[in-house]
């Protein structure tokens, strides 16, 4: 196992928004975390990457309890992400924001091999190079965010809505580009709201429904589950 | 108003201006540093920089100069004034990074509200100042006089000194050297990503912490070559010496656009500048007065500054 959530509760004030989540991702894994609007997707994620602090529980990472670990140092162990709302930095050309991507390395070698690898997977990024991150489009955006959190060549890569906001065409070219970093080894825990998408390119998906997990099962089981085709594929 | 003597001086109250303006502008790198990345205003940093003036002054005592010495010849200068710098420096340096150590980050970590930290901001101002003024018995100390002030040459009849030289000199060498090392080097580069959204930094593996303590060694570190050169140049300084030139020193950082590098520069010359052309027309008691002036008529029309704010907005 790679990450190991057992449950975990999250408090917002007062508020509980995590009630006690329990999920895993094995190494080598596309697992996709879906439901609704506030349910917890985002939450849950800034919980693994320690941006928000967790009341109870734990989270395991190969091997290493990091529950109360700091958010950088997480980054150091392995854990990437690409957060809801994108995160790039405004003032910071494409290339900086992928430096900064690169921000705990030291290699090199390996971080301009990895530059040339984002530039080859969005070729929209190498036109762009020299332009601010906030005079991006929403999907360049994306592109953008997706491209700096693999240049810390995460052993964990964690994407919170990745087509959000974007137009069919581009969806489909980042669930492509998902698939493809996953067969070259990285592990993805994957947050969508297009649980189509998600479900049928994940192994496995959990279900989330207001801080609760529901369901679970391989991506293909989901995908034909009564319930989630109801509530979440659009499907009577 | 006397208008003959704003004209007929005006190159020489131009010289003058810049050079006061250098000084403003290298204490304003300290507000705007920290602004940008904390969004405080660092109060205590006008005792920073005069901590810087006393330790210079201590230093070279300890090297044997007092008020009565002769100016030294160019080799001991030299060294006097390159330990005088280290010196300030450095306890510039470790005092900002004490006062964030004991004032800001405590509170930070409790998730205080923003007026707590302007609380204690103003409370180690005046902890720092008070204690200065305990220990030196709220007395004026003069330096000795290291470079005797010579004109090298003349613009449109105004002498330039070898000190007013040294003073613009030293400024741009450390202008440069700050805006390089921001935009260029890694370290920079966490410093910009945590002024632009500190979430995303950590999510970078940034510590937010390291950045924060390297911004106020950054800021100490200029305001200690600041307080040498003004050692240099004014030839004393006393316990309360801060209150004035952190006050412009912050208005300048506010009039260039507070959280821009660039901006303090520009603001740090320019009230300078303003500064003596208004003591050429109205006499020097309107000073001090008309820096402030200025700067609300300016903010009047521009709110965000000159150039507005940018380390956390657009290329630092």
């Amino acid at each position: 196992m790679l990450l190991e959530i057992k449950d975990l509760t999250l408090l917002y004030g007062r508020i509980q928004a995590l009630h006690g989540i329990s999920l895993v991702v094995n190494e080598g894994e596309v697992v996709a975390l879906i439901g609704a609007n506030g349910a917890g997707k985002t939450t849950t994620m800034r919980a693994i990457s320690g941006l928000r602090p967790v009341a109870q529980g734990s989270i395991v990472f190969d091997g290493t309890d990091v529950t109360r670990m700091r958010a950088d140092l997480r980054v150091i162990r392995g854990i990437g992400q690409a957060p809801e709302g994108r995160g790039v930095f405004p003032g910071m050309t494409v290339i900086e924001n992928l430096e900064m991507g690169a921000y705990t390395r030291r290699d090199r070698a390996g971080i301009a091999e990895d530059m040339a690898m984002v530039l080859d997977l969005f070729p929209r990024l190498a036109e762009r190079r020299k332009q601010a991150g906030g005079t991006l489009s929403g999907g360049e955006q994306q592109m953008l965010a997706v491209g700096r959190a693999l240049m810390a060549r995460p052993r964990l890569l964690l994407l919170d809505e990745p087509s959000m906001g974007l137009a069919p065409k581009l969806i489909q070219q980042i669930f492509e580009i998902i698939t493809r970093i996953n067969e070259q080894g990285t592990t993805i825990l994957l947050v969508e709201q297009n649980a189509q998408q998600a479900l049928s390119r994940a192994h496995r998906g959990y279900v989330l429904e207001t801080g609760r997990i529901v369901k679970e099962g391989t991506g293909q089981e989901l995908l034909h589950d009564p319930a989630v085709k109801e509530a979440y594929l659009g499907v009577a | 108003m006397n208008f003959d003597e704003l004209v007929g001086n005006f190159p020489a109250l131009t010289i003058t201006g810049l050079e006061q303006g250098a000084i403003y502008a290298l204490v304003a790198l300290g507000y705007t540093l920290v602004y940008g990345v904390l969004r405080l205003i660092n109060f205590a940093h006008s005792e920073v920089f005069m901590v810087g003036t006393f330790t210079a002054l201590w230093t070279w005592e300890a090297l044997g100069y007092n008020q009565n010495s002769p100016s030294p010849a160019f080799g001991p200068l030299l060294l006097a004034l390159l330990a005088g710098l280290a010196v300030a420096a450095i306890a510039s340096a470790a005092t900002a990074v004490t006062v964030e150590l004991v004032a800001y980050r405590p509170l930070r970590r409790r998730n205080a509200p923003p007026l707590a930290f302007l609380i204690t901001a103003i409370g180690a101002s005046f902890v720092l100042a008070e204690s200065f003024g305990i220990g030196t018995a709220r007395a004026p100390f003069g330096m000795p006089t290291l470079i005797k002030s010579e004109t090298v040459f003349t613009v449109f009849g105004a002498g330039v000194t070898n000190v007013q030289l040294l003073i613009l000199g030293v400024t741009l060498v450390m202008m440069v050297g700050l805006d390089q090392f921001v935009n260029r080097s890694r370290l920079g580069r966490g410093i910009r990503a945590v002024a632009q959204d500190a979430d995303t930094a950590a999510l970078m593996g940034v510590n937010k912490n390291r950045v924060i303590l390297l911004v106020f060694v950054l800021g100490g570190i200029m305001a200690g070559v600041a307080a040498l050169l003004w050692n240099v140049r004014y030839g004393y300084t006393k316990f309360n010496i801060g209150f004035l030139i952190g006050l412009k020193a912050f208005a300048a950082a506010v009039l260039g656009g507070i959280g821009n590098l660039r901006g303090a520069l520009l603001g740090g010359l320019l009230l300078g500048v303003a500064e003596n052309y208004a003591a050429g027309l109205f006499g020097g008691d309107w000073k001090d007065f008309t820096g402030f002036v200025l700067l609300v008529v300016l903010l009047m029309f521009r709110p965000t500054g000159l150039l507005g704010e940018s380390l956390g907005r657009a290329r630092a």
